[in-house]
């Protein structure tokens, strides 16, 4: 994923920090995947995975707070948007346990992780305990 | 709006979670105090369903069940649809119809099947 380039057009960046910041996610995702020329099912998956991952923050985050980027992507002549969401902390001590189903320290669903990244093409979550998370997601054009 | 002892719900706009609980409240309230035995709750207008939306969905259908009611989940669009189950949103055992006229006509099979009539 590092190879791919992120586009001259200003990017979406702002914090996480309350409900309301829900909907604006959603909406900057829509906007985003339309750009991309996502169709409404990827669109859909899209918004839904960072519908999850921005609650995540509000949930789990230390101050309940993170930070959400939005970028345009291109790979091989395909588009994409990339969307990073991180916070600072507590941090996640076992990725791989976070990352299966049904797996939850708040006795959810524990749906959020695996389900994020069953919806988008690629997800690469980043984590130690007491340094934060970063979990980024990123759905191409078909 | 209400149809018969039916009440129909429609869910519009981006719901963010304390909406959700609101709505939750309302419908509850409203089937405890009104007379309706059965309650469709329309989401054909919501273009994002995530976890949380279908959970407290799924909590509703039931509470209507516990308030001696029949509740159904019509018209999930279709992109909604298949990004709820690669989600993993356990949803197999809410009653959903395709739109308002078919979520009435299951309505009344589940209030006969309720009451045992028709049964051998």
């Amino acid at each position: 994923m590092t190879t791919d380039a992120a586009t001259a057009r200003e990017t979406d960046a702002f914090e996480i920090a309350h409900e309301a910041d829900l909907i604006r996610v959603r909406k900057v995702l829509r906007a985003e995947a339309e750009a991309a020329g996502l169709n409404l099912v990827d669109a859909t998956k899209l918004i839904t995975a960072g519908s999850e991952l921005a609650r995540n923050i509000l949930n789990y985050a230390t101050g309940r707070r993170g930070r959400i980027r939005v970028e345009q992507v291109y790979r091989a002549g395909r588009r994409g948007v990339r969307a990073t969401f991180a916070d600072d902390g507590p941090g996640i001590e076992d990725v791989d346990a976070a990352l299966t189903d049904g797996f939850s320290t708040r006795g959810s669903l524990g749906l959020g992780l695996p389900g994020a990244r069953r919806l988008v093409d690629d997800m690469t979550l980043t984590s130690a305990a007491g340094s934060g998370t970063t979990v980024v997601i990123v759905k191409w054009q078909r | 709006m209400r149809i018969g002892d039916t009440l129909l719900v429609a869910l519009q706009g981006d719901l963010d979670d304390t909406t959700v609980i609101r709505i939750e409240e309302q419908l509850t309230r409203e089937i405890a105090h009104t007379s309706a035995t059965g309650m469709l709750i329309d989401v054909s207008r919501l273009s994002v369903v995530d976890s949380f939306i279908a959970r407290v969905l799924a909590r509703i259908v039931a509470m209507v069940r516990l308030l001696g009611a029949q509740a159904a989940v019509v018209g999930i669009q279709p992109a909604v649809a298949i990004t709820l189950v690669e989600l993993g949103v356990p949803m197999g055992h809410l009653d959903t119809a395709l739109n308002a006229e078919q979520g009435l006509a299951l309505l009344r099979r589940l209030r006969h099947d309720d009451t045992g009539a028709g049964r051998p």
